[in-house]
Formats: C-alpha cells, structure tokens, sequence
C-alpha cells in the first residue's frame, strides 16, 4: 500500500457530523428502547433444551401454558433442534427448582424427551450484583486507561482517545439497543474488551502524531495529524482486518452461545477503527493540541512565547 | 456388579501416558465445555446470629438456675435478650455470671433497676457469622463428597456465598436436594400420660408439645429430647426386615449412653421419631426478595422401646428408599449451621460443552488460517516469519495455560482466537514501520533495525491499554469471563515476546550479516 495523502483532518466536520448522529440515534435508543438485558442482570431463568428433530414450539407452549408458566418465551436457538426457554423471576414461586418443574413439564408424555442443553438461573441479588460488577469494572478500567494514557502522553490526547473510545461503545450498544440484542455478562466482557482494541488503535495514531509534533517543525497542527493519520493508515486497516477475520470466523462458526459476543467486537472493531482514523485526532485537535503541549519542557521562556 | 452400580468414566484423563509419565496434566476445562453444574449458594447469615441468640437465651436461663439468681423473665426482644430479675440485689452477681460465662453479650442497663439488657456484641457477632459460612462449606464439601463427583469445587465467594461446581453432574434437582435441605432426626419419648385432645384444642400439657403423625393423627411428645441429629455419627440407608426403607444409625459416646440409660429404664413405654427438614424458599413478593422458611416436622415412627439399646439401631417409617438414602447422607454430612439459599445456578449438559469444544476448536483453526493466509500473501516472507511467530505464540499461551492449570472456557477459547488476531498487530506495526523506512531511502538492513526501534515503543503503549482491561475483567469478572481474561492476558503478554523478540531472531537468520538488496516484505 502506497501511503495515502487523504485529507481526514481538514475533512473532519464530515466525519464529526457523522459521528454525532450515530451517536445521538445510539443514545435515544438507549434511553427510549434500553438493552434487552439477559438474565445475568436481570435474574430469571434461561433452559435450553435439545431435540433429535426440529422441535415443534407451539406445543411445547401449550404445555408450558398449561402448567402455569404463562410468561414463558419459547424460541429457537441457533438450530431448528434446539430451543431456548426463559422465564422471569415470579411473583411468589421459589424459583430454585423452576428449572426441574419446567424440565419435568416439556418431557411430559413425550417419546423422545429434551435433553437439556444448559439452565441457567440467576437470583435477583445475584443479577444485581453482577451489574454493579459490570458497571464498576467499565469505570474503573475507563479511569486506568485515562490514567496510563495522561501520564504517557498529555492530557488532551488522553481525553480524546477516551472521546473516542466512548464514541465506539456508545455505538455499539447502540446498534445492540436497536437490534434488540441480548446483553449478556460475555457481551459485557466484550465490550470491555472492546474499550482495550480501541485504544490500542488509536494511542498507534496518537503515538505517530507524538512523534511528528517533534521531527516537523514546520508544519501546522493539522498538517502533521493528516501524514500521521495517513502513515499509519495501513497498519491500522490491516490490524482490523486480521482480527475481523478471526471474529468473522468466531461468529459464523462459534457456535449459538458465543454470537453476542463475538457481533459486539465485530461492531467494536469496525467502529474502532473508524473513530481512530477519523475521530480521535479531530478530538484532540479540537481539545487545542499543538506541538508545544509534548515538547520537552526546555529552560528558555521563549519556547512557548509564542504560545496563544 | 448388578444393576445398582453405575459406572461414570466420562471425566477419565485422556492424556497420553507418555505425557502422564513426565508429569503433564490435562487442560482445566471449565464446566461449559467439560459439562456439570455450578451453584451459588447464599448463606443466611443472619439466620446464624439469631439461632446464637436462641442458644445464649436457653443458656441464660439454665446458668442463672445453676447460680441460683432467681429471675422474672428472659425473653427476646428485638435483637436484645432481656433479663428481669426479681430482686435488683442480684444484678451484680447477673453481671459477674455474664463477664464470666456470657463474653459475647455486651450489656446495656435501663433505667428500670431490676433489668439487664444483651446483645450479641459486634465482634461475637461476625465471628458467628464467619463460623457459620466455614461450617457450612465443611459441611456441603462432606454432602458432596458423599455424592461422589469428581473433582468438585467448593469455595467462598464474598462474604456469605459459596460456589459449588460439580463438573459432570446432570441430575441437578438431586444435587440441589442434597446441597440445600437440612434434614434430621429427633428421638423423643411419648407422653402417654395426658390427653392429645386437650392439646388439639389450644391447650397442651407443661412439658410436652403436640406433634402430628404422618397419617394427620396428634401425638403428644415429650420436650425433653433423647438425642438430635448432631449425635449422629453415621448413618446408612437400609431396608428392615419386612423391606421397610429404613436408616440404620450409629452414635456418638453421649448419644450412645443417654441412649442407654434412656431404654433402661423405659422398656415398654413408645418412643417417637420426629424427622425435621427446613426448607427454604426465596420468593419474590411486590419486587422484594422474601426469604420463606419452612420447618416440617413430622413423626415418622413410634415404636415400642423393647430392650436395651445405645449405640446402633434402625429408624424406620420413611417413604422411599430414595427418602432414606437422602436422609442417611445428610445425616452422615453433618447440619448445615445456617441455612443457604441457591442464588445462581448454571448447568451445562455433556452434549453442549462437547459442542462448545468442536466449535471452539473449528473457530480456532478457521480464524488461524486465515490470518496466516493473509499474513503470507500480504507481507511475503516476513509475513511467513510473522506466522511462525503467531504459531509459537498460541503454543506459548496453551501451554502457559495448562501450566497454571487456569481453567479453559468457551470465553477462554475466544479469547485464544482474539488473541491470534491482535498477536501479528506487533508484527504489522513493525513490518509497515520497516516499508516505511525503504521508502524514505534507507538501506534494507538499517531499515530492519530502526523498523523494530521506533516501533517498540509504540506497540509497548497499545499493548498496555488491552493488558488494563484485560486486568480489570479479570478482578471483576465471574466464571467463564474470568476464563477470558486470563486467556487475553497471557496472550497479550506472550504475544509482546514471540512478536517482537521471536521475528526478530528469524530475521536475521535470515537476513543478517548479509548484504541485501530486497526484502521480501
């Protein structure tokens, strides 16, 4: 790849305005639909239950009906065979042994019983729980990365990643908002993960800009952001596309279990590297950086004379 | 061996034996991909300081009588036992009695002279509470010991959960009856003296207290009680001589002797059984979490004493064999000192974790060859060199892994193959740094060299940010994330040394001390 002279600097009211949007339909949707939370947050109970055919669902909601388990969902999952049974945490049922009532209800009468795939049940304080930890472990690795990244580098490039950053989970849950997909604990994990990848990404670009701030000296700001972002450019694609190849493989082939997860980074991933390329910089540039924020503090006062 | 045995060879190794002989354990596999069941058990601490407050109430009363300090009342109120006695006089010698039998009650006194209020005191309190949870799991581990599964685990979570892990368990309503009932036995002789009747309509006699048979009749039982389950040093399901289930039960020394001294002296007279489970249930009621204790008491048998007897004998009167095998192993685990309440369960069948290690693996392998793929067609030989690199680097971390004996889970696995794509990240920073630099002019072998110097720094900053996250899921993560992060963070790190440190040394094998015209990048 030859390297580009693409100008994403002087371009960037384009990909700001872009930004903005998404990020506005993210939050509305966020804040009118929320995340359709799974019962790790939520508390409730989750079977899955495997056939030998295709299983008839209709039936198996009736029965489930007409036992009592009215708010039972039935749904397919991943195949025709297996089917995925969740039930809210109920008013005034023990909800210990639901799992084995509900076992007990399906294979009722039947000549091939289900054999159970996987229960899951989560108590309320459990739920609960797991959300604080959740929420607790977004911030606090949120605050280490601001940390490591404003003692390496200046503070304006530290908030701009984190801009960036947030623009990429505020996104992705976004589209998980509008897709009404499951937010489970491994997607939260993912989306952890997700904040680590898109710094990665953009601290690359960020360190190129570090480093051209102190070898041009005749350039403008905006001038050494655009060979920086361009420079690195290439690496940056080519990083996203090997690990968009392992999660396009992880997803079609993963199987049912791992698809959330592996759609948040695949989500992740491309937004990633959008806002590093053409976020991050915009946001710094934005926060006022110049050359003189990461020089060496030298003695002479008239370094920074010329200073705004 | 008959049909009463079944035999589980589903959780043998499978490691080759010249693996075994210089010691290689097997992978860790976490119960998504091995199958079996993880419970969260909560225990009701709480409960266990109110059961002490029961206890210190009943010794309260017993140790005054013994010191002779006449009182009014010892009653319970609201978190406080309190004591009225019936002189004021008396209050200092209360007090000495309590500074020197009672040293986890603080003591506040009213205004009202002749009273003395106690409370557990906040260090008894937690020392109850710690205790209780210890017992507890001394006591779960026993249960399922008794159920034999391999390999179980059972630890504290926090400061009132216990995790429990049965790797190839799938009769989970078994399990769940053995981990959270506590069941046991009372002997207690029958009063034959007063008249059940009586009793039925409001009015039972000092002394005794109204039970009901299995069959709905009232039977009146003495209060005193022979011996309880805590006497009860083994227990065995067996059936009598008409093939009635019944528990054969052996006891301690003191159970043994009152026992004895007990059928001495009363030959002929009825004794009772009571067998008491408490249930617990949590309901949720109006949004709040209702905690619904349940105690059954019930008697089982009333038999005629007949002779002598101490230290064995057979409880019969249960309903199945299967009520009798279950009471036999709680009894022979041991009470649970506080009662706990599954919070969370999780239970992965055998055919999903075989699935989830198929899937897993062909993700793996995909993923893998197709970044090698593009690795090969995009940079050529150094991209060669990078894949070796990345093979050395998924060798490093599985082995690692199994070193730690860290537990592998479907997250771990995508963890694994997330892993192989951001390795070669350090691979192409450097391998554009170096295109970079014969761009600009520079002779091949000076490009190597500063390709690798100016791109250190920058993969060492990009590194850190995944290695925070992967940090901080690993604090706050439960289960199979945890399987994640640890796999992401031993990636992470061994990925900075195959990148860098293992294509470096390639490299100039290949290249070095050479003149180069061309590199094949």
């Amino acid at each position: 790849m030859k390297t580009t002279t693409i100008n994403f600097i002087g371009n960037r009211h384009i990909a700001l305005i872009f930004s903005g949007l998404l990020s506005l339909a993210s939050i509305i949707s966020l804040a009118t639909q929320g995340l359709h939370m799974g019962i790790d947050f939520t508390g409730g109970t989750l079977i899955e239950v495997g056939y030998a055919q295709a299983a008839d669902l209709n039936v198996l909601r009736q029965k489930l009906n007409a036992e009592g388990f009215e708010d039972a969902t039935v749904q397919n999952f991943g195949t025709a065979k297996d089917v995925l049974i969740r039930l809210k945490l109920q008013e005034g049922v023990s909800s210990a042994d639901l799992s084995t009532r509900v076992l007990d209800t399906i294979n009722k009468d039947v000549a091939q019983p289900a054999s159970l795939r996987r229960v899951e049940f989560v108590g309320p304080q459990v739920g609960d729980d797991l959300a604080e930890d959740g929420f607790l472990a977004l911030i606090y690795s949120s605050l280490a990365i601001l940390a490591y990244i404003a003692w390496r580098f200046e503070w304006k490039f530290s908030l701009g990643a984190i801009i960036a950053t947030f623009h990429d989970v505020i996104v992705t849950l976004g589209l998980f908002s509008i897709l009404g997909l499951e937010f489970d604990l491994t997607v939260l994990a993912a989306v952890l993960a997700l904040i680590g990848y898109s710094l990665n990404d953009t601290i690359v670009v960020y360190d190129r800009i570090r480093e051209n701030f102190r070898a041009l000296r005749d350039k403008s700001t905006e001038e050494i952001m655009n060979i920086s972002v361009n420079v690195t450019l290439s690496r940056t694609i080519m990083t996203s596309l090997t690990v968009l190849l392992v999660l396009v493989s992880l997803f079609f082939l993963g199987g049912a279990t791992i698809h959330n997860f592996s759609l948040v980074l695949l989500f992740g991933v491309f937004f990633g590297t959008y806002s590093s390329i053409f976020i991050a910089s915009p946001a710094a540039l934005m926060l006022g950086i110049s050359p003189a924020d990461l020089m060496i503090p030298v003695k002479d006062n008239s370094d920074i004379a010329h200073l705004p | 061996m008959g049909n009463n045995y079944t035999v589980a060879l589903n959780l043998a190794p499978t490691t080759p034996s010249w693996l075994q002989a210089i010691g290689a354990q097997a992978m860790y596999l976490g119960l998504d991909l091995r199958g079996g069941v993880h419970f969260l058990l909560e225990v009701d601490i709480d409960a266990a300081v109110k059961q002490a407050e029961e206890r210190y109430n009943d010794d309260l009363r017993l140790a005054l009588r013994e010191a002779k300090i006449h009182y009014q009342n010892v009653s319970k109120d609201n978190g406080f036992i309190k004591v009225t006695l019936k002189e004021a006089n008396d209050k200092s010698e209360l007090l000495a009695l309590l500074s020197k039998e009672f040293r986890g009650l603080s003591v506040t006194e009213p205004e009202a002279a002749e009273q003395v209020w106690l409370k557990i005191s906040e260090s008894d309190a937690r020392e109850i509470k710690k205790s209780a949870v210890a017992q507890n799991m001394t006591t779960l581990r026993n249960r399922v010991n008794e159920l034999g599964v391999a390999e179980p685990v059972i630890q504290q979570q926090g400061e009132n959960r216990i995790v429990v892990q049965l790797p190839g368990v799938q009769d989970t309503s078994r399990a769940k009856e053995i981990l959270g009932t506590t069941a046991t036995l009372e002997y207690r002789l029958v009063d034959t003296e007063h008249d059940v009747q009586q009793a039925v309509a409001g009015h039972p006699p000092i002394g005794s207290r109204l039970y009901y048979e299995k069959n709905g009749n009232p039977i009146l039982l003495d209060k005193r009680i022979i011996i309880t389950g805590d006497q009860i040093v083994d227990s065995a399901s067996s059936s009598d001589d008409d093939g009635r289930p019944s528990v054969s039960i052996s006891l301690n020394g003191i159970g043994a002797s009152k026992m004895g001294k007990l059928t001495q002296v009363s030959i002929g007279k009825p004794m009772a059984v009571v067998f008491i489970e408490y249930k617990n249930e949590t309901r949720v009621v109006n949004g709040e979490k209702v905690r619904h204790k349940e105690k059954v008491e019930k008697v089982i048998s009333v038999a005629t004493i007949q002779g002598v007897f101490s230290k064995r004998f057979q409880t019969t009167g249960l309903d199945s064999p299967q009520e009798a095998r279950n009471l036999a192993l709680l009894l022979r685990a041991g009470a649970l000192a506080a009662p706990v309440d599954i919070v969370e369960e999780r239970t992965v069948g055998p055919s999903l974790g075989q699935d989830n290690i198929d899937t897993g693996m062909m993700s793996f392998f995909v993923g893998f060859a197709l970044v090698v793929f593009f690795m090969a067609v995009y940079y050529k030989l150094f991209g060669m060199i990078a894949n070796v690199a990345l093979a050395f680097n998924v060798v490093i971390v599985v082995a690692i892994l199994s070193m730690l004996q860290a537990t592998l889970t479907l997250p771990g696995i995508a963890g694994i193959i997330l892993t192989v794509g951001m390795s070669v990240d350090a691979n192409v920073l450097i391998f554009e740094r170096i295109k970079e630099e014969i761009n600009n002019g520079n002779t091949p072998q000076s490009s190597i060299f500063s390709g690798y110097d100016k791109a250190f720094a920058t993969i060492l900053d990009s590194h850190f940010t995944n290695l925070v996250v992967a940090v901080v899921l690993f604090a706050f993560g439960t289960g199979s994330v945890k399987g994640f992060a640890v796999t992401l963070i031993i990636g992470i790190l061994s990925s900075m040394f195959t990148a860098i440190t293992g294509t470096r040394m390639i490299i100039n094998w290949i290249y070095g001390d050479k003149r180069v015209e061309k590199l094949s990048i």
